[in-house]
């Protein structure tokens, strides 16, 4: 079971202010999530190699040539601030 | 300076080598580098949702010949993994990388130190992509935002770990060289480490000597160059010891290295979170990597630089010296065999010191022996820099004019004969015509006639010179030699 200090490590590391109602919500959410998660356990799969696909495919490349880009102005449309050509992002620096 | 006695010291470096690909790992974008900020980016690697990854396969036979290089198992099941943190220069929040299922695995690198040989182990080598560049606005201590640039963003990196095999700064710093002299042999990094391409990062731990387990190990980040890694390991080496002499002990912990300070400091924990909830990568299929595909890479593979050292050594019968200096660089050794492989039918047995001499002192005086590119495409072709010693060989030319030829071979990109011809710099070997400049010499220099009758020798050195001037360096020198000693001979008598 998920408790309120796992949804608090979690929020933390994902840099999500959550409010003391939505970290309650949170984690009854993860709660179900993982109770379903015991039901799907519950399958026999013995004889059943692990897999993090439902399709059966290998080796999907491309060969290694050069694409058009997006514009920089398009790339930088929907910055919420920008410096010149530059994303602007809050200063990252911690104290 | 080396940790104090009772120590040992445990380092293991992690080495992030940019691939030279075109395009980076997962989407079209080029990958050059010094392009205008964020001019080289796509929803793929700006990390927008929906959008699909493809891997670059020329990334993955990169990889594998590297991998192959250094002698490690390529495992034939690997996959991709999102390894999670928030961070501004990576949007998406995860970075595409290799878990619990890396390309390869258990391999070795030798480094020479202190003259002798020590085998490296290397425990993974897995791919991953690189992530965006960061500025701070002003200075760090003022800074109020930052800045990001993309084009990095989506690079392919490879991650080579090493074992805990390195034993002092100096072999951290030799195993580096060694390791960046690999992949630009390779032909998989431009090992440019001011740019960039090759970044390190270190596990450092000390433990009583004799002991066989662990100490507590801390990273350093941002070692850069050859000497902030040795520097840096240093400080941090002196600073574990003193703690442990002083009974304190040492916390796990990520530093940052202060190059301009000289010295590594703390990184906040929120920094750096060590939490990277690791899962498969669902929008990216496995890969499986066949005998077959191993073996077409192997095949391909260069001889490396330390067996091709040797082999030089031993086939060509060079010093060691120049055997160093002529496989610095893939194309340099290249070159010089290249030139080697060209006739030369007047050439004595000490051809191949000969040619490395000419390497060495004059290719090497004009363009960077490190520098694949500029040896590769020299505007003095191996095939004209054997022309022109076979001028020497066969007595066309001396020595002294070779090297003002070879100068102007450089300069206009002709060979050695279109050159020799057109300005006139044939060597004068006709005994007749150069007995006649030699008797004129003479004629024109009594006083040096009387100083050599008087048994000052020198004087012959001076009509020598005058002999070789008058002929603007180009008489034969052994010929001028002997007509003097001729000559000179029957004035005495």
């Amino acid at each position: 079971m998920i408790d309120r200090k796992d949804v608090e490590h979690v929020a933390r590391l994902t840099r999500l202010a959550l409010t003391e109602e939505e970290l309650e919500r949170m984690r009854e959410q993860l709660n179900s999530i993982l109770t379903h998660l015991d039901t799907l356990r519950g399958v026999d799969t013995e004889g059943v190699e692990p897999t993090a696909h439902a399709v059966d495919l290998v080796n999907v490349m491309r060969e290694d040539e050069v694409e058009p880009c997006l514009p920089q102005d398009s790339m930088l449309a929907n910055a919420p601030d920008r410096s010149g050509e530059l994303f602007r992002v809050p200063r990252i620096i911690e104290e | 300076m080396s940790a104090p006695a009772h120590y040992e010291v445990v380092i293991g470096l992690e080495v992030h080598a940019q691939l030279l690909t075109r395009s980076k790992m997962f989407c079209g974008c080029p990958t050059t580098f010094g392009a205008a900020p964020n001019s080289q980016t796509c929803p793929v690697c700006q990390g927008m949702p929906g959008v699909l990854p493809v891997v670059n396969k020329k990334a993955i036979e990169l990889a594998m010949r590297t991998a192959l290089a250094f002698g490690c198992r390529v495992n034939p099941a690997c996959r991709f993994a999102r390894k999670h943190y928030y961070y501004p220069d990576m949007p998406k929040n995860y970075q595409i990388s290799q878990y619990e299922e890396p390309l390869a695995e258990e391999g070795r690198l030798e480094i020479d130190i202190d003259g002798a040989s020590r085998t490296i182990g290397i425990q993974r080598l897995h791919l991953e992509e690189d992530v965006g560049k960061l500025v701070h606005e002003g200075t760090l201590e003022t800074a109020q935002a930052s800045l990001v640039d993309f084009n990095r963003s989506g690079v392919p990196l490879m991650e080579t770990v090493s074992k805990p095999d390195l034993r002092s700064p100096e072999e951290a710093a030799a195993y580096l060289k060694a390791f960046r002299a690999v992949l630009v042999f390779l032909g998989v990094c431009d090992g440019n480490m001011e740019e960039g391409s090759l970044r390190c990062d270190a596990n450092v731990s000390l433990r009583p000597r004799g002991s066989t387990t662990l100490g507590t190990k801390v990273e350093i980040k941002n070692l850069n160059s050859f000497r902030n890694v040795q520097r840096a390991l240093e400080f941090e080496v002196k600073r574990q010891a003193q703690a442990l002499d002083a009974g304190e002990g040492i916390r796990q912990e990520t530093r940052l290295w202060e190059a301009d300070r000289g010295y590594t400091r703390s990184m906040r924990s929120k920094e750096y979170a060590h939490d990277y909830r690791y899962f498969p990568e669902p929008d990216l299929v496995p890969l499986r990597i066949d005998s077959r595909w191993v073996d077409e890479i192997q095949a391909a593979l260069p001889e490396l630089p330390r067996a091709r050292r040797q082999r030089f050594v031993a086939q060509y019968g060079l010093p060691g010296y120049d055997a160093d200096v002529l496989t610095q660089s893939r194309a340099l050794g290249d070159y010089y065999e290249a030139v080697l492989r060209e006739p030369a039918p007047s050439a004595g047995a000490d051809r191949p010191k000969i040619v490395s001499n000419w390497v060495m002192s004059e290719l090497l005086r004009v363009l960077p022996g490190d520098d694949e590119r500029a040896i590769a495409t020299s505007p003095i072709p191996p095939r004209h820099l054997a022309g022109l010693l076979r001028l020497i060989d066969d007595g066309t030319i001396s020595g002294k004019i070779a090297k003002d030829v070879f100068q102007k071979m450089f300069d206009s990109r002709e060979d050695a004969a279109t050159i020799v011809g057109r300005e006139g710099l044939t060597q004068v070997a006709d005994e007749t015509a150069l007995g006649a400049i030699v008797d004129s010499v003479m004629a024109a220099n009594p006083k040096a006639i009387d100083d050599f009758k008087r048994g000052k020798t020198v004087a012959k050195k001076s009509l020598f010179g005058q002999v070789m001037k008058a002929t603007g360096g180009k008489a034969n020198p052994t010929l001028v030699d002997r007509l003097l000693e001729d000559k000179l001979a029957k004035i005495q008598r």
